[in-house]
């Protein structure tokens, strides 16, 4: 196993108080592995996406350790949060998020503008294959296209870590491999490590490592041996 | 049983509690304004009428020089007149320890036995004179009061040339004073005039007037004629030296209360109808973009089958619940206020009792003005809202589109980082909508030019009367009309720099119906320390033939230049002459009306007469000189200009003028709230997008930046609007504040434009401060969750 990218210990996220409290995260270790792709699967509410969101950086656990290489996001203030997601780390989110009122390049080029070591916009574009529709609004995208501005958007910065939240939720399944596509050239090209949460269990078969969640916990992790390359998936 | 969307509704109304709070309030006080100010003018007016009623003041009072008592029951025959009490009264200066400069005060008979049956007293402490006791006397209580006078204390007073010690027995309020003004002056002051009661026959001796009577009071049946009476009565005293009998709506203290009270009137007609559209406008803003960010939810709940009805009653009562919700808080505020501000009133105004009223209308209008223009906002987006198909909730939403509008503005682009774009393409995708942003900012600063305008326009009457008009230290009146060669007596007194002279002729001035009672002032050839000035505060130059009126009495009596007005002269031989209008004068207390001395004098043939000189004086010597003045046998009364220009500060911070502070801090509390909403509702509707950008690592203040830096160049675009609506506005509101005793002019000062932008960008400042704290504790994840 490679360096890690991420480790938690003993995190456990609790909402609410008393008898209506919700456990979310139920102490979970887990040590993710820097440059891998990784799916985490699991019903609703199983506790995948505050996972995702904890490691983030947009949300903090109630308690236990959680680590990015040798950093302590637990213990990092709101400020330094920011800086974490600002230097490291990609999100792509279920529903775009994109800026309705900047063109597909300015979204881009509002992440490469506070970026540290951010690639050419029109480069990151052409990654996700959108080079002819840079300077088009979201408004005349199709939702996939939205979704691929999207992840330009979120490795136009190089981040360490991709995040995604459902990225094909939203889209039908050929829009959808397409952006599982670009999603693996990252991992390829860049060395991002890529999170993913999904519903579809069959996107699974892309990734190094899938990470079964229930209850707020892990049940188990599996690696997967014959990964397939998106194209080859059906869902 | 309560329907799941009535459940839906109180839930949507505690989700938006901040905001429907801040729309809530600003209807709140445009109401809250209506309902105090016509609740305070209603219970004003009441209760003088009850007052005058209670106490019987008269409705005609009759000067005359000296009359026998006989003719009171010729007066009594005169068809109209239901009751006649006849009275003496006289000049008399009380002496004061302590005090350098004797109190004018006037001397007023009352029956020996028993009260009189016209302008009663309203005894506060101690007790009536008593019969054959000539040293007993009442004084007035706000003078007492003013000098820390008591039932019990000792007064020496000079009457008629006597100087005499009295005993105060009692203290009294009367509705024939409730105000009281040193002879000569505009503005009353409690401290420089009082009023002595004592017994007729007493008071007779005193004033050589054993059965006569220099005063009558006349009541006035319901159905008489006040001018026939007036005319009757003058016919049937002239050869007794009447001075014009005149009605109540002239006598002093009647019209100053009646002036202060259609002043507030005009106010509460004139202001709140303003605050309230500026309310309404902003409610139907406020409600519109509430609405149309509800349009998922009505998708949805079409979707469910819900009829349009059901869904637009449903917002309609959500609409209704803040509407009425803020216009009832603005009823109770207002009566609140009302009861609380009436209570400075009363005692400005010495009523010695209060009858509370309300106006029913007020609430009505109030009430209906906001539900209408909650109405408006909701219904106007309603309408969009029924054609949205169910289908549309269904769907991602898809993002607004900024392709045609996006390109404004291209040039730009290269020297605008990717926030600033995203500022500047909100602001130009929606014009109509950034204008409705940049309107409603603007009306809160059209309110606060206004309201600043005004307290600027206060200093400014008072400047120019004092400082411009006036370059007197002190005014002297004498006894009567004397010799100009009295003026050297005033010039030899050591420390007396300049004495100008001024002839002040009683007069009744006529045009038409119109008619006016004042003083004719007459000035000597080009004045330095009294003076008549044109609109561009020039000296005008007192024709040798004509009199130069005041604008607001030209106004009043409906004449221009050119023009012939008839003066009944209420002095001397009584002359009524035919005078042309040759010109008017800019002033803003009182009406006055100028003549050139000299062709007064000569016109009622009485040359080389004054009544009084404007002086200027050493401050070292002042002392001297009014012990000095006070030794002159001539000299009547002698006035500061600083006293009388603290009366009239006063006057103005405490009657009708104080209003202002209350609709300024409504007009605060407006503007802030406009400024709030603003911010509030550009902060609903881009929540999505700030979590966003924090969430791809912008820092809380570069995602405030976006949603900021609308609110900023929203505010800097409405500054100048609002500057220049404001400047019409305050011509309005300055117009409800004048009255006929003062004027409030609207001046274009740079220093209350200065002003009001400080507001509004402090209003700005905090809104934007308290968004941008909401801003700071956002759930990032749940704001991403939320689909617009």
């Amino acid at each position: 196993m490679t360096e890690a990218a991420y480790t938690t210990k003993g995190l456990t996220k609790v909402y609410g108080e008393g008898r209506s409290a919700v456990h979310a995260l139920r102490g979970v270790d887990l040590e993710i592995p820097a440059g891998e792709v990784i799916v985490l699967l699991g019903p609703s509410g199983s506790g995948k996406s505050t996972l995702l969101n904890i490691i983030g950086g947009l949300d903090r656990g109630t308690e236990g350790l959680v680590q990015f290489r040798d950093q302590r996001l637990d213990e990092m203030k709101d400020a330094e949060l920011t800086r974490y997601r600002r230097n490291h780390v990609g999100f792509v989110f279920q529903f775009y998020n994109l800026m309705p009122s900047l063109t597909a390049r300015e979204n881009v080029e509002l992440v490469t503008e506070i970026a540290a070591d951010p690639m050419d916009p029109d480069e990151a574009l052409a990654l996700v294959g959108l080079k002819e529709r840079t300077d088009h609004f979201p408004a005349q995208l199709s939702g996939g296209e939205q979704q691929r501005v999207a992840i330009a958007r979120a490795i136009a910065k190089q981040p360490d870590v991709l995040f995604c939240d459902e990225p094909t939720g939203a889209l039908d399944s050929q829009t959808g491999r397409s952006v599982l596509r670009v999603l693996a050239d990252v991992n390829e090209r860049l060395g991002s490590t890529v999170l993913m949460v999904t519903h579809a269990a069959s996107q699974a078969q892309m990734a190094d490592r899938v990470i079964h969640f229930a209850d707020g916990d892990i049940r188990e992790i599996v690696e997967n041996r014959k990964k397939l390359a998106p194209e080859e998936i059906e869902w | 049983m309560v329907s799941p969307l009535d459940h839906k509704l109180l839930r949507d109304l505690w989700r938006m509690k901040g905001q429907a709070t801040a729309i809530g309030a600003v209807i709140a006080v445009g109401v809250l304004m209506l309902v105090m100010m016509t609740g305070l003018t209603a219970s004003l007016s009441e209760t003088r009428d009850a007052y005058y009623d209670r106490y019987r003041l008269a409705d005609v009072f009759v000067p005359v020089a000296r009359a026998p008592e006989r003719l009171a029951s010729r007066l009594a025959e005169i068809p109209g007149v239901s009751a006649v009490e006849t009275r003496v009264e006289g000049r008399a200066l009380i002496d004061l320890p302590g005090q350098v400069l004797p109190v004018q005060a006037q001397a007023v008979s009352l029956p020996d036995r028993g009260r009189p049956s016209l302008n009663d007293v309203f005894l506060t402490a101690g007790r009536m004179p008593a019969s054959g006791r000539p040293d007993e006397i009442l004084l007035l209580q706000s003078f007492a009061f003013a000098h820390g006078l008591r039932p019990g204390d000792t007064l020496r007073a000079t009457m008629n040339g006597a100087r005499r010690g009295f005993d105060i027995v009692g203290l009294a309020q009367s509705p024939e004073f409730l105000y009281t003004t040193a002879p000569g002056e505009l503005v009353p002051d409690d401290a420089r005039f009082g009023v002595i009661w004592m017994g007729r026959s007493g008071l007779a001796a005193a004033y050589d007037m054993a059965g006569a009577f220099n005063e009558a009071l006349i009541g006035l049946s319901p159905e008489a004629s006040e001018d026939a009476v007036l005319a009757a009565v003058d016919r049937l005293l002239e050869p007794y030296g009447g001075a014009g009998a005149y009605g109540l709506a002239d006598q002093f203290s009647n019209r100053f209360v009646s002036e202060e009270i259609s002043g507030l009137e005009a106010a509460a007609v004139g202001v709140p109808p303003i605050f309230l559209a500026v309310a309404a406008f902003l409610l139907y803003i406020v409600i519109s973009r509430m609405v149309q960010s509800e349009r998922e939810e009505i998708g949805l709940m079409k979707a469910f089958g819900y009829t349009n009805t059901e869904v637009g009653a449903h917002y309609f009562k959500l609409i209704l619940a803040i509407a009425v919700g803020g216009a009832l808080a603005g009823c109770l505020g207002g009566i609140a206020a009302g009861r609380a501000l009436i209570g400075v009133y009363t005692a400005y105004f010495k009523f010695p009792f209060l009858v509370f009223q309300l106006d029913p209308a007020s609430f009505v209008t109030g009430v209906t003005v906001s539900i209408l223009s909650a109405s408006a906002g909701g219904l106007f987006v309603l309408r969009r809202v029924f054609a949205l198909t169910p289908a549309t909730a269904m769907r991602a939403p898809a993002p607004p589109n900024f392709s045609r509008t996006g390109r404004i503005g291209h040039s730009l682009n290269r020297f605008l980082d990717q926030p600033s774009r995203m500022v500047l393409r909100r602001l130009t995708r929606q014009p109509g909508r950034m204008a409705g942003s940049i309107i409603g900012i603007a009306s809160g600063m059209a309110l606060s030019v206004a309201m600043i305008t005004i307290y600027a326009g206060f200093d400014r009457t008072i400047d120019l009367t004092f400082s411009v008009v006036d370059r007197s230290d002190v005014t002297v009146s004498f006894t009567h009309p004397v010799s100009d060669k009295t003026l050297f007596e005033l010039v030899r007194l050591p420390g007396v720099e300049r004495a100008e002279p001024v002839r002040n002729v009683s007069v009744v001035l006529r045009h038409g119906l119109e008619s006016h009672r004042g003083v004719l002032i007459g000035l000597p050839d080009r004045p330095e320390l009294n003076r008549a000035l044109d609109a561009d505060m020039a000296p005008i130059a007192l024709p040798e033939r004509g009199v130069v009126l005041s604008d607001v009495l030209a106004e009043m009596l409906g004449v221009a230049p050119g023009d012939m007005l008839s003066m009944d002269v209420r002095e001397g031989r009584q002359p009524l002459l035919q005078i042309p209008v040759a010109g008017t004068a800019q002033t803003l207390l009182g009406s006055p009306a100028y003549m050139d001395m000299e062709a007064l004098n000569r016109t009622l043939r009485e040359p080389g007469r004054v009544s009084g000189a404007y002086l200027t004086i050493d401050e070292a010597q002042a002392d001297a000189i009014y012990a000095a003045l006070q030794d002159m046998p001539t000299v009547a009364g002698v006035s500061l200009k600083s006293q009388a220009r603290d009366a009239f500060v006063r006057l103005m911070n405490q009657g009708a003028g104080a209003i202002r502070y209350v609709m300024g801090a409504i007009a605060f509390i407006i503007t802030f709230g406009i400024v709030y909403n603003a911010a509030r509702i550009a902060l609903a509707e881009r929540s999505r997008d700030l979590a966003s950008l924090r969430v791809i690592g912008f820092s809380k203040g570069e995602a405030a930046f976006v949603l900021l830096g609308e609110l900023a160049v929203v505010t800097v675009i409405a500054l100048p609007v609002g500057a220049a609506l404001g400047y019409y506005l305050s011509f309005g509101i300055a117009a409800g504040f004048s009255t006929d005793l003062y004027q409030i002019p609207a001046v274009f000062d740079p220093v209350s434009y200065g002003q009001a932008t400080l507001v509004v960008l402090g209003a700005a400042l905090v809104s934007g401060g308290l968004v941008k704290r909401e801003l700071d504790h956002a759930d990032l994840i749940e704001a991403l969750k939320t689909r617009e």
